[in-house]
C-alpha cells in the first residue's frame, strides 16, 4: 500500500470534519476522493500531505508512519485548486524550486526541469511568469513542480475546479494519460462524479466526514451501498418507493409482469437520447430511452405506458439506511 | 465658479499652513548663501546630534522590522488566545502621547525603579542615555511595520507557503524564498515610514534623554535647544536638513508603493 490512513478523526473547533476515516491507496493507483463540498475530502488530502494534523489516527506513507512528520519531510507532491504558483518566479523557477531546495547539481536540475516542462507541454514558456499564463497552463506548471521532486504520492486538491468546462475536460483526459506514463500513486479530490468515473481507477465516496463506500468506478456506480451514493454517482428516479437508474427502465404499451402504469407528461429529445417524463400515482418519475424506442412506442404527452425495471437493474429502497 | 472657489480655498489653506512656513525656513537658512548652512551643520554639536539620531533611528528600525514582520505573521497566520488583545495593543502607541510614553519609561527604567535599578547595578544606564532613547523611539514607531505588512500578508494567503513546504523547503527557507519576496514592497514601505518617524521623533525622546548637549541630544532636540539659545542660524539649518530628509523619504515611499498594486 502506498498510503494507509487509519481511524483518522479531525475536528475544527467543535465541528467534526473527519470521523474515523480509514482509506487504503494501493501503489500506482489513481484514486478519487469523491463527495459533496464540506464532506471532508480536502481535509483528508491535507492530512495525508501533513498540512493538517489529525486529532487521532495514523497516516502511513510507503510503509513509514508519517502521522507526526512535517510536510517537508513526507516527499509528497501537492497541487492546489488555485495553483499556488510562486508569483515572483518564472515557470522554470517554479518547477526548479523543489530541486534547488534539495541542492541538486545545476546541470542535473536544468535537465530535469526541461524534461518536466516537455511532459506538461510548457517548454516554450520557461521564462514567463505565472501571471502571463492561462489557468490551464498554470495548473500544468503546478503539476510539473510537484512531480519534479519525484514524490512517493501525488495529491491533487480539486485540480480542475477553477478552470472552465472545456479546459477541464481536456486536462482530465491528459491527467489520465500522464498517470499512465508516470505511474506515480495519485489521489485527487473532486465533487464531480463524472470526473471521478472518467479518470480514477478507484473511487472513495466521502460524506459528512465518513467514508461511505470505496471501490472501482464500475462497482460504485452499479452497486451503491445506499441511496445517497446512488444519487451522487448518477441520475436516479423513484419507481414505487425504489431508486433505479432511468436507463434501466423498460417501457411498454401493454402491462407486463411487474410493471406499473404511468402517464407520459413530457417528452424531451436530447440528441440520440429521449427523456420520458411521467406521472405514476401522482408522483413524478422519468426514464431514459433511445430515439428508436420512443418512435416504436409512439410516445406522446398523455399516453398511458407501463414501466418496469430491467432484469439486471439495481434497485434500492428509497429509505434504506 | 464653485470649482475655482474650492481650488483657491484649498491652495490658500496649504499656502499658509505648509508652503509659507517651510519656504520661510528655507529662506532664512539660505539667506546668506550656502556657507553658513554648511558651517552650522558641521559644528561638533550638530554632527554629534546627527550621529545620535542615526544610532537611535537605526536600532529602532532594526528592532521594529524584526518585531513587525514577526507580529504580522503571528496575527495573520496563527490563531491563539489573546490575539485580539495583541492586535489592539499594537495600535496603542498611535493613541498615547509621546510625552506619556517617555514618562512611563522613566517609571519602569529610571534609576529608582526596580527594573532600572537592577540594570544600573549591572552597568546599563537606560534613562538619560541611548538605550532609553532607542526604547522610546521603538515604542512610538511600533505599529508602522506591522500595519504595512499584515494586510499584504493576508492577501498573499498561505497556499504558496504550503506549496513550498510540500516541495521540501523548511520554514526558514519558505519564509526567505516565498514569504519575504511576497511582502517586499510593503515591508520597504513600512521600514521607510518607521525610519521617518524615528528620525523626527521629539516628545518621547525629549523626556527620556535628559537633553544632555553633546551626549543625548538628537537633531530634533538640537533644533529646539539652538532656537531657545537664540542661535537661529543653526536651528534653521538643522530644521531644513530634517525637512529635506523627510521630503526624500516621502519621494522614496512614492516610488515604492505603486509596485504593491501590480
Amino acid at each position: 500500500m502506498a498510503i494507509e490512513v487509519s481511524k483518522v478523526n479531525k475536528a475544527f473547533g467543535a465541528t467534526p470534519v473527519l470521523r474515523n476515516v480509514s482509506v487504503d491507496v494501493s501503489s500506482g493507483s489513481l484514486t478519487a476522493l469523491l463527495g459533496p463540498s464540506g464532506g471532508g475530502k480536502s481535509t483528508l488530502l491535507r492530512v495525508i500531505a501533513g498540512l493538517e494534523k489529525p486529532d487521532t489516527g495514523s497516516v502511513v506513507i510507503s510503509g513509514v508512519d508519517a502521522t507526526n512528520m512535517a510536510p517537508q519531510h513526507r516527499n509528497v507532491g501537492f497541487v492546489f485548486q488555485h495553483y499556488a504558483a510562486f508569483k515572483h518566479m518564472t515557470v522554470f523557477g517554479n518547477v526548479a524550486f523543489g530541486l534547488e531546495v534539495r541542492k541538486r547539481p545545476k546541470r542535473e536540475l536544468r535537465k530535469r526541469v526541461k524534461e518536466l516542462l516537455e511532459l506538461v507541454h510548457l517548454e516554450q514558456f520557461a521564462d514567463r511568469y505565472p501571471a502571463q499564463l492561462s489557468g490551464g497552463q498554470r495548473q500544468r506548471m503546478a503539476l510539473a513542480r510537484a512531480l519534479a521532486v519525484e514524490p512517493q504520492v501525488l495529491l491533487l486538491d480539486e485540480p480542475f475546479g477553477a478552470l472552465d468546462a472545456q479546459v477541464r475536460k481536456e486536462l482530465r483526459t491528459w491527467l489520465r494519460r500522464l498517470h499512465d506514463e508516470v505511474h506515480v500513486t495519485t489521489v485527487f479530490v473532486t465533487h464531480d462524479q463524472e470526473e471521478a468515473i472518467e479518470v480514477a481507477d478507484t473511487i472513495v465516496v466521502l460524506a459528512n466526514g465518513e467514508v461511505i463506500q470505496a471501490g472501482s468506478p464500475h462497482d460504485v456506480y452499479e452497486n451503491p451501498v445506499n441511496p445517497f451514493v446512488m444519487r451522487f454517482l448518477g441520475p436516479v428516479t423513484n419507481i414505487n418507493g425504489h431508486l433505479v437508474r432511468p436507463h434501466d427502465l423498460e417501457l411498454t404499451t401493454t402491462p407486463q409482469p411487474g410493471s406499473t402504469q404511468a402517464i407520459v407528461s413530457r417528452i424531451l429529445r436530447l440528441g440520440f437520447e429521449v427523456r420520458v417524463e411521467m406521472i405514476i400515482d401522482g408522483h413524478d418519475a422519468w426514464a431514459q430511452a433511445t430515439r428508436g424506442t420512443a418512435q416504436r412506442l409512439n410516445l406522446k404527452e398523455g399516453t398511458t405506458i407501463y414501466v418496469r425495471p430491467a432484469a439486471e437493474a439495481k434497485l434500492l429502497p428509497v429509505h434504506a439506511a | 465658479m464653485a470649482r475655482h472657489g474650492l481650488r483657491i480655498a484649498a491652495l490658500t489653506y496649504l499656502f499658509f499652513l505648509l508652503v509659507l512656513p517651510v519656504a520661510l525656513i528655507m529662506w532664512r537658512t539660505f539667506e546668506h548663501g550656502l556657507a553658513p548652512f554648511v558651517e552650522a551643520l558641521t559644528s561638533p554639536s550638530a554632527l554629534h546630534a546627527f550621529k545620535v539620531t542615526l544610532i537611535v533611528a537605526a536600532w529602532a528600525v532594526v528592532a521594529n522590522t524584526i518585531f513587525g514582520v514577526g507580529v504580522a505573521i503571528l496575527l495573520v497566520r496563527h490563531e491563539f488566545p489573546g490575539k485580539r488583545l495583541l492586535n489592539a495593543l499594537i495600535d496603542l502607541p498611535l493613541a498615547v502621547s509621546p510625552v506619556v510614553v517617555g514618562l512611563a519609561l522613566i517609571l519602569v527604567y529610571g534609576r529608582f525603579a526596580p527594573a532600572g535599578g537592577w540594570l544600573e547595578d549591572i552597568g546599563i544606564q537606560v534613562i538619560f542615555s541611548i538605550p532609553g532613547m532607542v526604547l522610546a523611539t521603538i515604542f512610538v514607531s511600533l505599529p508602522l511595520v506591522v500595519r504595512a505588512v499584515a494586510p499584504v500578508l493576508e492577501e498573499l494567503g498561505d497556499e504558496q507557503e504550503q506549496a513550498s513546504l510540500t516541495l521540501g523547503a523548511n520554514r526558514w527557507v519558505t519564509f526567505r524564498r516565498i514569504t519575504l519576496p511576497g511582502i517586499r514592497s510593503a515591508l520597504t514601505y513600512g521600514v521607510i515610514l518607521c525610519l521617518a518617524r524615528a528620525l523626527g521623533e521629539y516628545g518621547a525622546v525629549a523626556v527620556v534623554s535628559g537633553r544632555l548637549v553633546d551626549e543625548t541630544q538628537t537633531i530634533t532636540l538640537f533644533v529646539e535647544e539652538r532656537f531657545q539659545n537664540f542661535d537661529q542660524q543653526a536651528a534653521f539649518a538643522a530644521a531644513t536638513a530634517l525637512a529635506m530628509i523627510a521630503v526624500v523619504t516621502l519621494l522614496v515611499t512614492k516610488l515604492v508603493t505603486p509596485k504593491d498594486a501590480s
